[in-house]
């Protein structure tokens, strides 16, 4: 019998899930191998029982939202974590920055009551996490290599050396010397540097190195006179769980 | 006691569209009694996020409200943002977004009119099973689909999260290469055009109708509006675009967390359908040939018609796109406005404080992103207007207006769901953007 494998999305924008579907015919090749048995966003097929793997992509956010990822977990062999949101928290986390209360009431106002929220989490503060597929979107092609180590049951580790890395392979010209900051420093590689080779910063939606050269960082900043608080800013862009760590 | 005209139905977590949805009917013998579609996605908080950083991180951040129109609301943002700070584009740099606009619609519709829509026509629950079904069709689709994103990662760097769409232009501009490519990716969609135009004809789309209010972009100029032009009603109202709040009246029902718009009726409609009604002549000739051939003329009253709207808007883009890169292959792109504002370190780009509203046609309708920000740039307020959260309303009049037809028929219960389902999916609801944006107020 072919392994079941299940998607499942939290808060996100869905974007990550599309990317499965833009692989075009590629995806067939892909649907021999598995059966799909649930993806509600192009799916009306649904599916209780037990998972080879689950797909999750997304932040945990609500109290519901915590209740329902155990349940997956608990019936799922194997739990990817799949794009920014889900493995790192990604932009969902900028609403920690300000109390929860603050940012309620700025969207909803005296509605506030009726959205409730709890901080952004990615899934891996909540459950166990087997495999990772960084980014935001997801590289489809880092999506393929980890599902094959995940049907072959082997371990699939994302790169741990800076985006700059893969920047320089690319012969890109450095963004500092275009005078503006980039985290292509500190942000874990693994995208073929897809940002700066079409000449944007690297915003660190892969998250950071599990050792960021931060004195390498700050010699950077110092050499091109930019302010720390800028780059702490755009670091909270996708990084802002971080800090959090394992909380229930 | 069990009176086949008395039942409830209660559709959790609707499936084929974007982000969370229910559907509640109640139907007592024979009466309807309830009747909504309530939205039950995560709020994500954009708006409260956006407060306090920098105008130019404003795209960015925006485009991940959603994965499946991210160059809509980049554009929508990029107008918002630039009118804010008195920022005025390049006619080159509108031009490109003409054709990204383009590229989103029918890289959009492709998905809905596929994966999305085309099952319920089919008889099946989603696209899987017509792998052995209907194997041409899928792979057909997976093609098309796969084809406008390599066209936009040669344009943009990818479609999911466009990378080199900045406030005031691009960082990067296709090379002649990429140019030479989208070409020919362009031209391959011909054939699969034609065949989606054969396979659409041939599927028979449910008879409702209920003629409604339809808005969307008009303009004076010949181009079918969708980056440009004021807000336009099927009433014959106009309004410029800083004024949409007196389009959109958003009000709070009891049984919605979703704030519903209207403006001369009950309700109103966006999207495909709606720009269709309002300017089926601006459309290019090769899509009015398609409307033509799929029995289209406006007013289109029947909502399950959005589907073959959207497909005659294909028709439309791929024209328009093939049109817009030919041209510029033609006389060349100016590299030298290519740049990389980051965020604003070096003070390239001056600021001013101000608002600024952007309102762009885009997949599934008119969306608005309106932005004040202060002298140094930082975002003060936000409020967007999502297309699906103008639609809500008129989905549940058309709900309403469609369940006693159907109870009167005699249909069963499970019929009559599937109907109400294919009713919203026609819609194309993107419900995790309008969720994120069920705004009540700004508070400062």
């Amino acid at each position: 019998m072919k392994p079941r494998i299940a998607f499942f999305d939290f808060a996100c924008c869905e974007g990550c899930q599309l990317q499965v579907a833009n692989l075009g015919e590629a995806l067939l090749d892909v649907l021999k191998l598995v059966d799909v048995v649930e993806f509600r966003e192009v799916m009306s097929e649904k599916w209780a029982g037990p998972l080879d793997i689950a797909v999750v992509e997304g932040s945990i956010t609500t109290k519901e939202a915590v209740e329902r990822i155990e349940k997956i977990r608990a019936r799922s062999r194997i739990l990817i974590a799949y794009g920014s949101c889900a493995t790192i928290g990604g932009v969902n986390g900028m609403k920690n920055r300000s109390p929860l209360e603050e940012i309620r009431r700025t969207v909803y106002g005296e509605h506030a009551h009726t959205f409730p929220t709890i901080a952004t989490r990615p899934v891996d503060q909540v459950v166990k996490v087997d495999y990772y597929v960084h980014g935001c979107p997801i590289w489809p092609p880092e999506f393929i290599e980890v599902l094959q180590a995940a049907l072959q049951g082997v371990p699939c580790f994302p790169p741990d050396h800076a985006v700059c890395v893969e920047c320089k392979l690319n012969e890109n010209v450095c963004l500092y010397d275009k005078g503006v900051t980039c985290l292509g420093p500190v942000t874990r590689a693994g995208c073929n540097s897809w940002c700066t080779n079409n000449g944007n910063i690297c915003y660190g939606c892969r998250g950071l190195v599990s050792n960021p050269n931060t004195k390498g960082a700050m010699d950077v900043l110092a050499r091109y006179r930019i302010p720390l608080e800028l780059v702490l800013n755009k670091m909270s862009m996708y990084n802002a769980c971080r800090e959090q760590g394992k909380t229930p | 006691m069990n009176d086949v005209r008395s039942f409830t139905l209660n559709v959790e977590y609707l499936t084929r569209v974007e982000g969370h949805g229910n559907i509640v009917v109640n139907v007592r013998t024979g009466v309807l009694e309830e009747c909504r579609l309530e939205i039950v996605e995560a709020p994500r908080f954009f708006e409260g996020m956006l407060k306090g950083r920098s105008v130019f991180e404003a795209q960015h951040i925006t485009s991940r409200i959603c994965g499946i129109c991210a160059c809509g609301h980049t554009l929508a943002s990029l107008q918002a943002a630039e009118a804010a700070i008195g920022l005025i584009p390049s006619p080159q740099t509108l031009r490109l977004r003409e054709l990204l606009l383009h590229l989103e619609n029918l890289d959009s519709h492709l998905l809905h009119i596929y994966l999305l829509a085309a099952p319920d026509l089919l008889g099946v629950p989603s696209f899987v099973p017509l792998i052995t079904s209907h194997e041409p069709v899928v792979r057909r689709a997976l093609r098309m689909k796969k084809t406008v994103n390599a066209v936009c990662d040669r344009f943009v760097g990818r479609h999911i999260h466009p990378i080199t769409t900045v406030l005031g232009g691009f960082t990067r501009l296709p090379r002649p290469a990429d140019l030479a490519a989208m070409a020919d990716l362009l031209e391959s969609l011909r054939p699969d055009m034609d065949a989606t135009l054969e396979l659409l004809s041939s599927l028979r789309f449910p008879n409702f109708e209920r003629p409604t209010e339809y808005v969307a972009l008009v303009s004076d100029r010949g181009e079918y509006p969708l980056l440009q032009g004021d807000i336009g009603s099927s009433e014959g109202a106009r309004l410029p675009k800083t004024e949409y709040r007196r389009a959109t009246n958003e009000f709070i029902v009891p049984h919605s967390t979703a704030k519903h718009t209207r403006w001369h009726q009950s309700s109103y409609a966006v999207g495909a359908r709606a720009r269709f009604n309002l300017n089926h002549a601006k459309l290019h000739p090769a899509a009015r040939k398609a409307a033509e051939a799929l029995g289209l003329q406006p007013p289109v009253h029947n909502p399950f018609l959005n589907t073959a709207a959207q497909f005659v808007e294909c028709v439309h883009g791929l024209e328009e796109t093939i049109q817009i890169v030919e041209e510029f292959r033609a006389k060349g792109l100016d590299y030298r406005e290519e740049f990389t504002p980051g965020v604003n370190e070096q003070n390239r780009i001056p600021v001013r404080a101000g608002t600024g509203v952007g309102a762009v046609e885009v997949p599934r309708g008119l969306l608005y992103h309106d932005y004040e920000v202060d002298e140094r740039g930082i975002i003060r307020r936000v409020n967007c207007i999502i297309p699906t959260g103008q639609n809500l309303n008129n989905i549940e009049h058309d709900m309403r207006a469609m369940v006693p037809i159907l109870v009167a028929e005699g249909r069963k219960p499970e019929e009559i769901q599937l109907r109400l389902e294919m009713l919203v999916r026609a819609y194309d609801p993107c419900i995790s953007c309008s969720a994120h944006f069920l705004k009540v107020q700004c508070v400062g």
